[in-house]
């Protein structure tokens, strides 16, 4: 195989981190190729700059043999190179068809881009209705989207950005189907990941990246999983330890709550009852978009419910706004770390208070104590190694990671009865990731009643005694964890019941 | 030459943007006088100098506060609301309500001398009529989704309807040989809100102002409320988890803001201003509105705010008075204001970066 795409020495600085340094490799014709890193390592940056995003410091790249140097994601896609966003750029009132003209630099008329669409979708087995509008659309629908607006441009390369973080294992495997049909017809991929089993399972070469550097590059099918993390991350990594401890109680139920979702194109919540026990931690599974936020709204009390629908140690509380759940021990945190748990220009004091305030008394007849304030936010920056220069820096200033760090520890050190958090490690390094993960076990060891909405199915069958699925607002009835197969989650997450 | 974000915002900038703005003003409001014929630095000098320093300083320096006053007051509680992101625009029409409640209730007693009753009660009765003024857009808003800018606005005009009626039909003056307009209230001793120091310009309405700035800066920077208030502001969702009801901050900060309003106007009509008369409102309630956000919303730069748009106000007139300026190129310069320090607010998220154009 000859090259296709070779870059040698590519440097990207940003004020205060160096992104990518000297990183040089080659992509073949017809390889699927990985680009395996932790967040942060600096794969995205890299792949910004083949599509043109970003302009690299110094290096040089060359495409099919020639100088390559993209100002603008228009001139790399006039030289053949297409990305599929890990977050999709689609407008949800409009229709497929409209979506995937919006993204083209000559679109056909509408019809005959229909017809196009309709013939690239059967080709490549993506099966998707051109005239349907993406609001109506799952999230591995949407993908399909992104991906036909690519392949109608004929591409030499595709890039792909963290692809099956969004599908079931059955839409997974429904992708790389697509991919190696491509790879048949000549495409190169460069398909980014850090899913091990995935890239053993798709690419003929993977390149690791740490810390912006090339670290090595090998035949990932030479390779087990378990050499490629330790090669990602530098260190062996140890699983968190599950102590053995006994259930209590029932600590929070749900019964058949209904809710419809006040977003336009938000899932609806339809007769969702789950139960959590003290000690015990309720994993659940789904993919984005079927009913996470909404869940983790009525159980947090930002949407209030009927008396009866939420039941804390067998009290009804469902009428109960945040505060007055937290004062009982029911404490939350949200998905989106900026804007929704955690105000983003605010300091890290301020926004310590703004969860904390009612369990740690930091407000007496109203007044703030600000000392309690910070000495909360000091604890938490301590405890779970938050890397700021001090509680006193904007939210927003943190990196994903450590604002997540930050989010999560300040709810555990509060000592909750009850803790729900949302994809607790997005974006999260491997070794962060271990240690809140960690820390959700710790505290249910210690008898709090745990839930973990997550989409990343490895941290749930880590750490979970219990799995359900969530599917378009439904939940599933809970799962023993111990000995549950990927083909039975894979049954849960498209909404199957599962007997066992 | 681009905009990079900065990753906190500037604090040095956030100071440094009204001083700056207010610089830009001189310059390009000079320009603008230049171009009218007048001496540039004369006029400047007219409009900051003079009224503080100069010749007929002791009469200017008492209209001072007497400007200022209700400007602050009214200001406050605007920059309560935007704040928490609830635009009252119709400050003008809750401080004519208020105005008309407060005179209302006076006029009721005339002539009783009962100040220790009457004037406490008109002082109330004129934070009401500007609170419950300010409930319609509330209500409307929380209840039916309206918006409340629009519906605050529009509801100055139908305030100065109101107004209208008011000074030519109930409260018109019984002896006042059918003029329109109300019995003389600074001239009836127990609603008579006069100077507490001769000279100064010292009246309660800019006791009030005092008062509420002290309470909104305790209030903003100590009180959960404060908190609350700057959560909904700047990130909805957040001040939702945080469990702040939306519906009940809209109605405190309208609430809140139609009061002072309301309040400012009747320590103008039983002061100042004397009594209800047609043309009993100058603007004070839009003004604010630009006090507001030059004092960067927090209430010290809203005290000194309102002191230096009052200044603008008074040299102003001096200026029509002694050079002959229209009053159209005072305003305009006034609004040049609020345009410069809008602009220069930009530095205090980001920072201007030199060189070469980078696709970052």
């Amino acid at each position: 195989m000859s090259a296709l795409l070779e870059l040698t020495g590519l440097r990207k600085a940003y004020p205060g981190v160096v992104a990518n340094d000297n990183v040089s490799f080659q992509v073949g014709r017809g390889e699927v190729h990985a680009l395996l890193g932790e967040n942060g390592a600096g794969k995205s940056t890299l792949v910004k700059m083949v599509y043109g995003l970003v302009r690299p410091d110094s290096g040089k790249m060359t495409l099919g043999g020639a100088d390559y140097a993209p100002g603008s994601p228009h001139e790399a896609r006039q030289s053949g190179i297409a990305m599929v966003f890990q977050h999709f750029s689609l407008f949800e009132a409009l229709s497929v068809a409209e979506n995937v003209a919006l993204g083209m630099e000559n679109p056909p008329p509408m019809r005959a881009l229909a017809t196009r669409i309709a013939e690239v979708s059967e080709t490549y087995g993506l099966p998707l209705d051109p005239s349907r509008l993406v609001g109506e659309l799952s999230a591995g629908e949407r993908q399909r989207v992104e991906i036909i607006r690519c392949l109608l441009q004929d591409p030499k390369l595709l890039i792909m950005d963290e692809p099956t973080s969004v599908l079931t294992p059955g839409e997974v495997s429904v992708l790389f189907e697509t991919l190696r049909k491509l790879q048949a017809e000549g495409t190169s991929i460069l398909y980014i990941s850090h899913k091990l089993e995935e890239i053993r399972a798709l690419c003929d070469g993977a390149t690791i990246l740490r810390l912006g550097k090339v670290v090595g590059s090998c035949d990932p099918r030479q390779k087990s999983a378990s050499e490629l993390a330790e090669m990602m991350v530098g260190t062996e990594l140890t699983p968190p330890a599950v102590r053995d401890h006994e259930l209590g109680d029932v600590a929070l139920a749900l019964k058949d709550v209904s809710v419809a979702s006040s977003a336009a194109f938000g899932t609806s919540l339809r007769d969702v009852s789950l139960t959590v026990r003290k000690g015990e931690v309720l994993g659940i599974g789904g993919v984005a978009g079927n009913g996470q936020d909404e869940l983790l709204a009525v159980m947090s009390g930002e949407v209030v419910l009927a008396k009866d629908r939420v039941l804390l140690h067998g009290n009804p509380i469902g009428e109960l706004g945040p505060n007055a759940r937290r004062a009982l021990g029911i404490l939350a945190a949200p998905e989106e770390r900026l804007g929704h748990a955690a105000a983003p220009d605010m300091s890290l004091v301020e926004n310590a208070a703004l969860s904390a305030w009612v369990r740690m008394g930091m407000v007496n007849h109203g007044f703030i104590d600000w000392r309690k304030a910070r000495g909360h936010a000091e604890r938490v920056i301590e405890k779970f190694d938050v890397r700021t220069p001090g509680a006193g820096n904007a939210a927003r200033s943190l990196s994903g990671g450590n604002l997540q760090k930050f989010v999560i520890g300040r709810e555990i050190l509060q000592q909750p009865e009850v803790l729900v958090v949302n994809q607790p490690t997005w974006g999260v390094d491997a070794s962060a990731a271990a240690f809140i993960r960690q820390a959700l076990l710790d505290l249910a060891a210690e008898g709090a009643a745990v839930v973990v909405i997550s989409q990343d199915l490895d941290e749930l069958m880590e750490i979970s005694t219990r799995f359900s699925a969530l599917n378009e607002g439904r939940l599933s009835a809970p799962r023993e964890a111990a000995g549950l197969t990927i083909d039975e989650i894979g049954l849960m997450l498209g909404g199957a019941e599962v007997v066992s | 030459m681009r905009l990079e974000k900065r990753p906190t915002p500037s604090k040095v900038w956030s100071w440094a943007t009204p001083v700056l703005a207010v610089l830009a003003t001189m310059v390009a409001g000079g320009l603008l006088f230049g171009a009218l014929g007048t001496d540039p630095v004369l006029a400047i000098r007219t409009i900051f100098w003079e009224p503080l320093f100069g010749e007929f300083a002791f009469y200017y320096r008492g209209q001072l506060l007497v400007k200022a006053g209700p400007l602050i007051l009214i200001a406050i509680g605007l920059s309560l609301g935007f704040r928490a992101g609830i635009w009252n625009i119709g400050a003008e029409g809750q401080y004519i309500m208020g105005a008309i409640c407060g005179a209302a209730v006076g006029l009721a007693f005339y002539p009783l001398e009962i100040r220790w009753l009457i004037f406490p009660l008109i002082v109330i009765s004129g934070a009401l009529g500007g609170f419950l003024w300010a409930m319609i857009p509330g209500i409307l808003r929380t209840r039916f989704n309206t918006n409340e800018i629009l519906v605050s606005l529009l509801l100055v005009y139908v305030a100065e309807q109101i107004l209208a009626w008011m000074a030519l039909g109930p409260l018109r003056n019984p002896e006042g040989a059918g003029f329109p307009g109300s019995r003389n209230l600074a001239q009836y001793s127990a609603t008579s809100n006069q100077e507490l120091i001769a000279g100064w310009g010292l009246h309660w309405g800019v006791v009030a102002a005092l008062i509420a700035v002290i309470f909104a800066y305790i209030l903003l920077s100590r009180h959960i409320l404060g908190l609350n208030i700057r959560l909904a502001g700047e990130a909805p969702r957040a001040a939702r988890f945080a469990g702040v009801n939306p519906e009940r901050l809209v109605l405190l900060c309208l609430g809140i803001s139609g009061a002072l309003a309301g309040l400012a106007g009747l320590f103008e009509v039983t002061g100042p201003s004397a009594q209800i008369g047609i043309d009993f409102n100058v603007g004070y309630g839009f003004t604010a509105i630009i006090v507001a956000f030059l004092g960067r919303l927090h209430p010290i730069g809203v005290l000194m705010a309102g002191l230096l748009m009052a200044l603008t106000y008074i040299g102003g007139e001096a200026a029509q008075a002694s050079l002959g300026l229209p009053a159209a190129a005072i305003q305009a310069f006034q609004g040049m204001l609020l345009f410069f320090l809008l602009a220069f607010d930009v530095l205090t998220n980001f920072r201007v970066k030199f060189g070469a154009l980078g696709a970052a």
